[in-house]
């Protein structure tokens, strides 16, 4: 199993191949749809961000509430190509990782090569699981979004596959491709 | 006549909303540990552990399994010689999923309006659906409906002429289409037959059946197997990582159509497939 921590170093990206399992440990924000489309709003008004995108990795995640005493409720990944359309102008900015589940499109891999970036699946569905994983919380943006406000989390060995590498080897082909070729 | 207070439905919606969400249904248990101990391939069965370790999670600790809570699907069988009093039934349904969602910590993932998208704050209202039947009990069956599966569905009006082949066709196209996307391995509800609206409902009822029952005709049960076979030599597997999982069953229901048509819908459902019921 191979651990890393953010802020993502190229040399670290550039390591990672589609398939790894990894263990990622450091600081990651959250954002979905709602808070995608305001923070692309920005960027194309020239205005600053609400934080220091560089280096920086996304998890696409609108958790459960959480209850008393504890950082997070249930925070499984969402499903990632809904954030397609905003993905490329923010890896332009420097963003280096994303984390969610499910397929990416064209355009989403092409800039992921062109900036040195890494595309991560979480396990979709295992939220009560990956809920462990998150030992703070913050909010740092859009409080009225609710679940889809942007939080700073700390996570220690949150497990991930590396979907897509900075090549553009896009794991969802490979294993396939791997699993069937296994049963000739 | 029998007599039901809303009070009494309220407290059952609220309480299966959480029960739904809390706790994996034991048919499905089974199939992920059977197919934990069945997957060839190294990820596939860490996947199917990761997923068999998270519903214990859930359980042991009185929590959702998924974060996408759902929007909440009801199903109500109404027997004729109920009577409800002290409110409306509609009411007292998402009075239940207000509650429900709020007490049990559960995600408020529904809006208001499709396009203008504000968030109602309570998870209502619940999509209903109600059928009069012969008796004097009331069963409520809630279905949390996460949308990661739901976006991956399709209905499509194919030609009598298509016959079961094409049936086939239709659903292994959307599987395939939807890949990894839906959080597989999935639950495939598909409806065939009546009109374009009831195929879809028909789909949705189908992911209300335990997944080791198969439908009583024995020619769509043996129609349910094939296409699980079918899909499982896709290869997609679990998570979409590569595996033999790609679904832990397909249901069918049907009804009755015209000269003309054959309406088949797909709805789509991850691993987790939430429903819980009780009767009044």
């Amino acid at each position: 199993m191979i651990r890393i921590t953010t802020p993502l170093t190229d040399d670290v990206i550039k390591s990672l191949k589609a398939g790894d399992s990894v263990l990622l440990t450091g600081y990651v924000y959250t954002a979905r749809d709602a808070a995608h489309k305001r923070l692309v709003e920005l960027i194309k008004a020239g205005k600053e961000l609400p934080f220091d995108i560089k280096g920086q990795i996304i998890y696409y995640v609108g958790p459960t509430p959480a209850k008393e005493g504890q950082p997070i409720g249930s925070a499984g990944p969402t499903t990632s190509y809904r954030m397609d359309p905003y993905t490329p102008a923010l890896l332009d900015k420097g963003l280096k990782g994303m984390i969610g589940k499910g397929k990416r499109s064209g355009e989403v891999i092409e800039s992921i090569k062109k900036n040195c970036a890494v595309y991560f699946a979480a396990i979709g569905g295992a939220a009560a699981l990956t809920a462990k994983c998150v030992k703070e919380s913050t909010l740092i943006a859009y409080e009225d979004l609710g679940a889809e406000a942007i939080r700073r989390l700390y996570v220690e060995d949150l497990p991930l596959v590396v979907v897509i590498d900075s090549e553009g080897n896009n794991y969802y082909e490979i294993g396939q491709r791997e699993y069937l070729s296994s049963l000739k | 006549m029998r007599e039901i207070h809303v009070n009494e439905i309220i407290n059952a919606v609220r309480d299966l909303c959480i029960e739904a969400n809390y706790y994996l249904n034991e048919d499905i248990k089974n199939a992920f540990l059977k197919s934990r101990d069945e997957e060839s391939f190294k990820l596939a069965k860490d996947i199917m552990d990761i997923l068999i370790k998270n519903a214990e999670i859930a359980k042991n600790e009185n929590m959702p399994m998924c974060q996408d809570t759902g929007m909440t699907v009801v199903f109500l069988e109404v027997g004729q010689d109920v009577h409800i009093v002290g409110g409306n039934l509609n009411d007292a349904i998402n009075e239940g999923v207000r509650r429900g969602y709020i007490e049990g910590y559960l995600r408020k993932s529904v809006v208001k309006d499709p396009i203008d998208r504000e968030n109602t704050k309570d998870n209502t209202p619940a999509v209903i659906w109600t059928n009069i039947i012969p008796g004097d009990k009331l069963k409520i069956t809630v279905v949390p409906k996460g949308f990661g599966s739901e976006n991956m569905s399709q209905i499509k009006m194919l030609k009598p002429a298509d016959g079961v082949e094409g049936v086939k066709d239709f659903v292994l196209k959307v599987v395939k289409e939807a890949g990894p996307n839906p959080c597989p391995p999935i639950i495939v509800g598909v409806g065939i037959g009546g009109t374009f609206e009831l195929s879809a409902y028909l789909a949705k009822k189908a992911l209300l059946r335990p997944i080791d029952k198969r439908n009583e005709n024995p020619f769509y049960a043996k129609l349910e197997e094939e296409l699980l076979n079918l899909i499982n030599g896709l290869g997609i597997g679990p998570q979409g990582f590569g595996g033999r999982t790609t679904a832990l069953a397909v249901n069918i229901e049907t009804f009755a159509t015209h000269i003309a048509g054959l309406p088949v819908a797909v709805n789509i459902s991850c691993h987790a497939t939430r429903h819980a019921e009780k009767v009044l």
